[in-house]
């Protein structure tokens, strides 16, 4: 394999990993604020391409994208507030069932409202023909587009995690919720947050790469799996470990390509999975004493 | 008591042959072949209502089990050998009378394995699938083998469409029924559809009867001992991991045996029952019927999946299962018989709030 | 013993449901409907083939019973949606044909599904005309199973003889995981020798796949002159990108799957110049006058554009001529099975949206390579390629 040609699977794999990585960041800040994997985690990202796709029928692109990222934020807030927050200490496997109930419902709101067609945002910058040659390999501006917003989001949460009260409550809640409650703070509206907030990220990572790969109703489950892969391998809760885990997930799934039958590309992946949940499931990056601890 | 075991079994096949009656007085016999279909699918979720309800796991690839069972079954009793029918290995087959000639499709002669060798052969290997998934993952705190079996059925679900030799998308057909000896067969012809019907659902009396002295023998005390404190059971001595394996192995090995014998009922099977989607149904029967009620998971299977394969749900099959899902664990967790009614309105009704209380 | 009372009462609720949800006994009107069932896989992972299928034939059926049906009977269409599913497939066939007791079943959408209802339609001497296309439908001959899309080997033919003109000796074959992929994969490796044509990579994608530039890597490292795709998916768009983002100047051939407008708009400028044969519903505009099959396509294109709002596709015609097909026979021989079921089987000329249909006793699907025209795109429109 020449050097060019593993530039190509690299930028592909970089592309697909980003995304991968966006919605294990998702699953992460749920997963922290509740102890819950959200399973509709996939249908946010397919949520914030359709939505963002039938505004800019009538509002300029950047405003379309905006759009759909405060509507996804919004069904987010919308499911957290119906389905989960008055339940009473519900068990994890009652959350788990549930979560995937809500992700057949939306994807097939999705079906009801938007049909069956495929659709695409235009592309941000050019279109689908136009490549930038960078260093031999050949790349379209939308994956520098998609690169791009990945990293604005890594950058934008670290700070808000790191940096702003908000963040901080967050955080505390995640660590301990009883005693978060007991200094005061508004547990139940922090853990809308945490939905709102992975609601919104994965809509944007949906609009973005949607004039890559299109949008479908059905595209939500996919990459759910993947994404709750990565959230896995990177150490459940760990949002580095799920950059990391994303990008090198997508690599390795591009890599594969090269050497088995496309056929079986998904079939990695999961191997990949089990391997992991078979010799640490704390994931490459998590602690094995902060997973004991967890529910899950 | 076991008398009432049996009686409640007896009951059960009182209701079965009622229904055919019935079906066949009123002049819907043709009922009697989505009946069978549904007697099958049963036999999946009663397996997973003991896993979900007395090991308090759940399971994502029961669906996955199916297809081993069904493709296993399918691909075997529809390979042709009568090309190698000079080989050594061939030879040696044919003689332990694993071998079966019967005409194909074109009017020729083709030799493929006896229905009954690859059925045991289906059954052993999602045996040790089940065996070989559930040791590393069971011994978790947990529920990472919720995961690993979403993995595992994603796993099966890709490999039987992207595998040429069983059929990629289109499936396999042209399976052969499944003689069963003096003229007995599982097979999809019109002309045994009484047959069929009966024997489907005396295999679902018999996994009942089964299960139930299970759930009131040791095993499955300690097994509800499990579901109601995990560690306290542990500390009781009671080794939670191998008995969580066993349940699990049981459900897997349960949905083996319904899905090669209903791919000889409908003579062929399709990669939709490997999908991700089916595994969730079956988790959906099993949460309306009750996790462990084995009746009320029989009454949500019989009624769901016969709806279901008269098409009753139109375009909305899936809808509906996810919203049966998302409903009864929301409202009913341990069932829709076993609602409280009550205790939901008082959950519903505003709360005086403690501050920053439980959401 | 709760549960054995409910377990009753579970029966009973189904029982009754069933009998609500079945159909009404057909009172004694003087023109008993001529019931039509139809397996269409409306909705899941193969709706691109059923959905616009099964609006057809809700077009069709209400534009014949407004002129008053089938000699003078209305038709009743009863559609199932299986989602792709085999097994439903099955049951809603034995329904049809044993409870609903239907005059015919168009359909099903995929050949996987067709499979598996072969020998039920054949039991029950119930005519099906599938939609879908493998060979194995229609060979062995099942006398009461017809097929009216046209055989893949036929498209395979028609594109290998483009390449062999075009002097291209080494190509590159991308297909989807489908059954339409799969059966078209059988196709080319099997006949592309015969033109001098080598495939040297050949690679099965996922129908969900939203990217393709692994695959296409691929394809440039084993320096192909051309490369063909087959699949019905959106991946026929994505994989135009991909292919020209690349830099890669190669001719893209693809399947008769490409004949639906909305991949070329997917595409945008990557589709110019893509070679792929199609039936001639999707030029209709561009067909002379004279053609045979001018009028039937641009009728047909026009009251389904009106009416649903979206580009005509092959498949949705695959479902006017299963049921123009049946109408005819009626037409000819009257509302008896037996003999419809023999009118098909000896129709010929007749004119529909995938070509003009010959059926014999030994060709049940009546179509042959002149059903196939191969078009190109210029400037986002189809027109038909030069020679």
């Amino acid at each position: 394999m020449t050097l060019e040609l593993l530039l190509q699977y690299l930028v592909a794999g970089l592309t697909y990993g980003s995304i991968y990585a966006v919605v294990a960041i998702g699953f992460n800040i749920v997963y922290n604020a509740t102890g819950i994997i959200n399973f509709a985690q996939g249908e946010f990202v397919m949520l914030g391409g359709m939505v963002a796709v039938s505004l800019q029928r009538s509002l300029p692109l950047p405003l379309a994208v905006a759009g759909a990222v405060g509507a996804t934020a919004a069904v987010g807030a919308l499911v957290e507030v119906t389905f989960i927050r008055w339940l009473w200490k519900p068990s994890v496997l009652r959350m788990i069932v549930i979560t995937i109930g809500l992700s057949i419902l939306l994807r097939e709101g999705a079906l009801l409202a938007w049909g069956e067609s495929v659709r695409s945002l235009p592309y941000f910058t050019g279109d689908e023909v136009t490549a930038l040659a960078l260093g031999g390999v050949r790349v379209s501006p939308q994956v520098l587009w998609v690169l791009g917003t990945t990293a604005l989001i890594v950058a934008f949460l670290t700070f808000f995690f790191g940096h702003t009260m908000l963040g901080w409550e967050m955080r505390a809640c995640a660590s301990n919720r009883d005693a978060a409650a007991l200094c005061g703070l508004p547990v139940r509206n922090l853990v809308t947050l945490s939905f709102v907030l992975s609601a919104a990220i994965g809509a944007l990572a949906g609009a973005v790469v949607s004039p890559i790969t299109y949008t479908s109703y059905a595209i939500g489950g996919g990459l759910a799996i993947k994404g709750f892969t990565v959230a896995i391998l990177g150490g459940l809760g760990n949002s580095t470990g799920a950059l990391v885990a994303g990008l090198l997930l997508g690599v390795l799934e591009s890599l594969s390509v090269s050497a088995l039958p496309t056929a079986y590309k998904d079939v990695v992946t999961l191997t990949i999975l089990l391997a992991i949940l078979f010799a640490r499931p704390s994931g490459l990056f998590g602690s094995r004493e902060a997973s004991r601890l967890k529910d899950f | 008591m076991r008398g009432s075991r049996h009686l409640q079994v007896g009951l059960f096949a009182a209701a079965v042959v009622a229904a055919q009656l019935v079906a066949q007085a009123s002049g819907k016999g043709f009922f009697l072949t989505q009946l069978t279909m549904t007697a099958y699918y049963t036999l999946v979720v009663l397996g997973l209502s003991l896993l979900m309800g007395y090991a308090g796991q759940i399971s994502l690839g029961q669906a996955g089990f199916f297809a081993i069972g069904g493709y296993t079954s399918a691909a075997l009793t529809t390979l042709d050998l009568s090309g190698q029918r000079g080989q050594a290995w061939v030879a040696a087959l044919a003689r332990a009378r694993l071998l079966l000639a019967r005409p194909d499709l074109y009017g020729g002669e083709v030799l493929s394995v006896q229905p009954w060798a690859a059925f045991g052969l289906a059954v052993l290997l999602g045996a040790v699938v089940a065996v070989s998934l559930g040791v590393p993952v069971l011994r978790l705190k947990g529920h990472y083998l919720a995961m690993a079996t979403l993995a595992f059925g994603t796993i099966v679900s890709s490999v039987v469409v992207g595998t040429q030799r069983l059929g990629a998308a289109d499936g396999i057909s042209g399976v052969p029924p499944f003689e069963l000896g003096a003229g007995i067969r599982i097979g999809g012809g019109g002309a045994h559809r009484l047959q069929s019907y009966y024997l489907a659902w005396g295999l679902v009396a018999l996994a009942m009867l089964l299960l139930l002295n299970l759930i009131h023998s040791r095993a499955g005390r300690a097994l509800g001992a499990i579901h109601g404190a995990e560690d306290a059971a542990r500390a009781m001595g009671v080794d939670t991991a191998r008995l969580k394996l066993q349940t699990f192995v049981l459900a897997a090995v349960m949905a083996t045996v319904a899905g090669s014998l209903l791919t000889h009922y409908n003579g062929g099977i399709g990669p939709s029952e490997a999908s991700v989607m089916k595994s969730v149904r079956y988790v959906a029967i099993v949460a309306v019927g009750g996790m462990g009620s084995l009746w009320g998971t029989l009454s949500a299977s019989a009624v769901l999946n016969f709806l279901s394969l008269r098409g009753y749900f139109g375009s909305y099959d899936d809808a509906v299962f996810g919203g049966i899902l998302v409903l009864v664990m929301l409202f009913a967790p341990a069932g829709i018989l076993q609602a409280d009614l009550r205790g939901i309105l008082r959950q519903l009704a505003p709360r005086r709030g403690a501050p920053g209380g439980e959401g | 013993m709760r549960a054995i009372r409910i377990l009753a009462a579970a029966v009973a609720f189904a029982s009754a449901a069933s009998l609500a949800a079945a159909p009404a006994a057909a009172s004694a009107a003087a023109k008993e409907p001529i019931k039509v069932g139809a397996i269409l896989a409306v909705t899941g992972p193969a709706s691109f083939l059923g959905a616009p299928e099964a609006r057809t034939l809700e077009m069709l059926v209400e534009e014949l019973n407004a002129k008053g049906g089938v000699g003078g009977r209305p038709i009743e269409l009863i559609v199932k949606d299986t989602g792709a599913s085999p097994e439903k497939a099955i049951s809603f066939a034995k329904q049809l044909i044993e409870e609903d007791k239907v005059f015919a079943i168009i359909g099903p959408s995929t050949s996987g599904e067709t499979m598996a209802i072969k020998t039920i339609a054949e039991e029950g001497k119930t005519i099906l005309l599938s939609a879908s296309a493998a060979e194995v439908i229609v060979n062995p001959v099942a006398p009461h199973v017809f097929k009216v899309a046209p055989k893949d080997s036929l498209a395979a033919e028609v594109i290998f003889r483009q390449m062999k003109k075009m002097g291209i000796t080494r190509i590159g074959f991308l297909s989807s995981n489908t059954g339409f992929g799969k059966a078209g994969k059988e196709q080319v490796e099997k006949l592309a020798p015969a033109f001098g044509i080598q495939v040297a990579v050949s690679e099965v994608y996922d129908k969900g796949a939203t990217d393709l530039t692994a695959e296409v890597t691929k394809l440039k490292a084993a320096s192909v002159q051309a490369i063909l795709n087959w699949s019905t998916e959106p991946a026929q768009s994505i994989v135009l990108k991909n292919v020209r983002q690349m830099g890669l100047a190669l001719p893209v051939f693809q399947s008769h799957g490409f004949a639906n407008i909305q991949y070329v708009k997917a595409a945008g400028p990557a589709a110019e110049g893509v070679i792929f044969p199609a039936s001639r519903i999707v030029v209709a505009d561009q067909l002379p006058a004279s053609h045979p099959q001018k009028a039937v396509v641009d009728a047909y294109k026009k009251a389904y554009e009106a009416r649903y709002k979206e580009d005509v596709s092959t498949f949705g015609g695959h479902a006017w001529d299963a049921l123009m097909i049946l109408v005819k026979a009626v037409e000819l021989a009257g509302p008896d099975r037996a003999k419809v079921r023999s009118a098909i089987e000896n129709l010929k000329g007749f004119v529909g949206t995938a070509g003009v249909f010959s059926f014999s006793p030994t060709d049940h699907n009546g179509l042959d390579i002149d059903a196939f025209e191969l078009l190109t795109v210029k400037n986002g429109r189809f027109v038909p390629l030069g020679p």
